[in-house]
């Protein structure tokens, strides 16, 4: 996966250089839990000042993985390595790593003052040194005014930036958080994802995330490690997960997604037929060595973005079954706002999903309920999946 | 009027518990403030009653006998008492705090599913008579008990240890006996701790012992005050197992209580006994919850 789709935020991609060190490094690790197996020999480097994403449903194994790291679980085999020193087998309280845990597992009788020096008291830091970086702490997440305040005389939002300010206060080397933002509603944790993407560019630390929400991951990460049963499927910046998922679990599971079942044939040179269940054909282009033989059952993911939705049918072919385009019929309807939702019924009863953008305030002639409408796409818009 | 009536349905709920208090608590307390404050006759009852209507109250109210008071602090005896039951209720709830929390703190961590079954044996004894398990271990700790025995068969001691009929024996029967009533509180707010604050501890460099150190016992003090109380307040005028197991140079202000009562029948100065170790025990226990309504804020 070396090719790069789309612009990357920043110029910073350790990724793709093969001289870079690796800083955290994970080598066969497998975490097993009695019969179960939520790790599951599992490589994966993160790089320094790196905002490492791992995202997933619940139960895939991310926060076991998060654990690891911070020590509180050891892994069944495997080695894990930081700045190339072994970690396996170091306590957690001997790691330079610090932890934001979910739902922030504050001190409830320490003030937050306290709360954030406690890290530093138990390095056995000056005292003076101590106040000065509390200080610090305090001025960068905002809360000077709330020194003396116990955490359950705080707001979530704030509560949560005691959590942050406590674990950066040691200034570790990895600062791991675990479901960050899931606590927030959902305007402040909008915010709040941009705030700490800036912070920790600003600051210069690696930061890795556990996350089950593939906006959260995508607005703050460089890259992102998409988890399920214990396995990465697939380690990519948001972009390259977004427009060239690895599995249909990953398209289905990073934004919504179309997918259509159907059988390979090979034209000329990179270019490829599907004939879909849905009934309808399918052009597009693929390059890479993995050109499926035909025959093959393959699979072809449009995003609703992607599909163009309109009355008319669209201009090329006039007559005669013409490929990436379909017809169907209006079923659904969500208004967003922003952007307007179509769900459209195929022949075959399948639904398929558009949307669009609502660029004007008003329409001469509307989409609406039951019209029959034409769903196209460029040859270039969707992805084909192996499985 | 279905305002006023459900106001009055509320003030009768209210009322229940307030009446309860009323007749089992307070009356009898006046009652043996009003006998503290008589002197002492020889008759029957062996008091002379102060007061026998509200009529002569002012004219009765001057004759309110003080001497009662003043006799405790004269006689060495019963300061003596006081001192000595505080000391040895203070140092089984120190005991008892020590053998409690480690068996608190296991039953918290242990797994869910023999989490009631350690609740349960700790509730079991309550199952058997409490001076029946009193009794049974003067059988246990007598020269020629299962205790001696057990020491001397494993040829730890050749003489037989006296401890029956020592201050050992009552603190041995006060861990014993109050033991649950430290546990439970315990339990409650041990198992109630977030976990999680152990492991951020742990993760901002604290090893275990000071993790449990600034954590677990900061968090627990609810617990512990609770236990100690449940254990301090009953141990001080704990009569029963000082008798059984105690020696005839343990002093103790519930003994004592009981030698005035029955032995001299001398009421008065027993309820003046009564109502010192109520006011001994009541105004520490005030002083305190005030202080933990204001740390609070």
């Amino acid at each position: 996966m070396a090719k790069t789709l789309g612009p990357v935020r920043r110029s910073f991609q350790p990724w793709n250089d093969p001289s870079e060190p690796a800083y955290i490094e994970l080598r066969d690790v497998t975490k097993r839990f009695g019969d179960f197996t939520a790790v599951d020999r599992q490589s994966l480097v993160i790089y320094e000042r790196e905002f490492f994403a791992l995202l997933g449903p619940s139960g895939c194994g991310k926060t076991t993985l998060l654990r690891m790291l911070a020590g509180f679980e050891e892994p069944s085999e495997g080695e894990m390595l930081l700045q190339g020193r072994p970690l396996t087998g170091v306590p957690p309280h001997k790691r330079p790593v610090n932890m934001m845990f979910q739902s922030y597992a504050l001190f409830p009788h320490m003030s937050v003052a306290d709360n954030i020096a406690f890290g530093l008291k138990q390095e056995g830091m000056a005292k003076a040194d101590i106040a000065q970086r509390v200080a610090q702490m305090l001025r960068l997440v905002k809360l000077e005014p709330f020194a003396g305040r116990k955490p359950a005389q705080l707001s979530g939002g704030q509560q949560q930036r005691v959590a942050l300010a406590r674990a950066l206060a040691k200034r570790p080397k990895v600062l791991l958080l675990d479901e960050p933002l899931g606590a927030l509603d959902k305007k402040l944790r909008e915010e709040t994802q941009f705030e700490l993407a800036d912070l920790q560019e600003s600051l210069g630390l690696t930061f890795v995330i556990v996350t089950h929400d593939q906006e959260e991951a995508m607005t703050m990460a460089d890259r992102i490690a998409v988890m399920d049963h214990g396995r990465i499927i697939q380690v990519a910046t948001p972009a390259e997960i977004y427009e060239a998922p690895a599995t249909r679990y990953i398209a289905d599971f990073v934004g919504d997604v179309n997918i259509f079942e159907g059988q390979a044939e090979r034209l000329e040179e990179g270019k490829l037929r599907i004939a879909t269940t849905a009934g309808f054909a399918v052009e597009t282009v693929v390059n890479g060595p993995s050109l499926p033989a035909n025959g093959d059952t393959v699979w072809f993911a449009v995003r609703p973005e992607k599909m163009v939705i309109s009355h008319d049918r669209p201009a090329g072919a006039s007559s005669g079954p013409a490929p990436n385009m379909v017809e169907g019929e209006v079923w659904d309807i969500g208004y967003l706002g922003d952007v307007s939702i179509y769900n459209v019924k195929l022949a075959c009863g399948d639904i398929v999903r558009a949307t669009r953008l609502n660029a004007a305030r008003e329409v001469e002639r509307p989409i609406t309920w039951d019209d029959r409408v034409w769903l196209s796409w460029r040859p270039d818009s969707g992805v084909l999946l192996a499985g | 009027m279905q305002g006023l009536r459900s106001f009055l349905a509320r003030q009768v709920v209210t009322a229940v518990p307030y009446l309860w208090l009323l007749v089992f608590f307070l009356a009898p307390f006046l009652i043996v403030l009003k006998i503290s404050l008589s002197e002492t006759a020889i008759a029957m009852p062996p008091y002379t009653p102060v007061f026998e209507g509200l009529k002569d109250l002012l004219e009765k109210a001057k004759q309110l006998s003080f001497d009662n008071y003043l006799w405790l602090t004269e006689d060495a005896l019963y300061i003596k008492a006081y001192l000595s039951s505080l000391r040895i209720a203070l140092v089984s709830t120190l005991i008892t705090l020590i053998v409690g929390y480690p068996l608190a703190y296991a039953m918290a961590r242990a797994p869910d599913g023999l989490r009631p079954v350690l609740l349960m044996a700790v509730i079991l004894p309550f199952w058997t008579s409490f001076l029946i398990r009193v009794y049974a271990w003067i059988g246990i700790l007598k020269p020629e008990g299962l205790l001696n025995q057990a020491l001397i068969g494993l040829g730890l001691i050749s003489e037989p240890l006296q401890i029956i009929n020592t201050d050992w024996a009552v603190y041995i029967g006060i861990v014993y006996s109050y033991l649950p009533f430290m546990v439970l509180p315990l339990y409650a707010s041990l198992e109630r701790l977030d976990l999680r604050l152990i492991e951020a501890a742990m993760d901002l460099g604290a090893t275990p012992l000071k993790a449990f150190w600034r954590i677990t016992v900061p968090l627990s003090v609810p617990g512990i005050v609770a236990g100690s109380l449940l254990v301090f307040i009953p141990a001080v005028g704990e009569f029963v197992i000082p008798d059984l197991l105690g020696g005839s140079d343990t002093l103790m202000i519930g003994r004592t209580l009981w030698v005035e009562f029955f032995y001299n029948r001398d009421w008065p100065v027993a309820s003046a006994v009564a109502i010192l170790l109520l006011i001994l025990l009541v105004v520490p226990i005030v002083i305190f919850q005030k202080m933990q309504e204001k740390a609070a804020r």
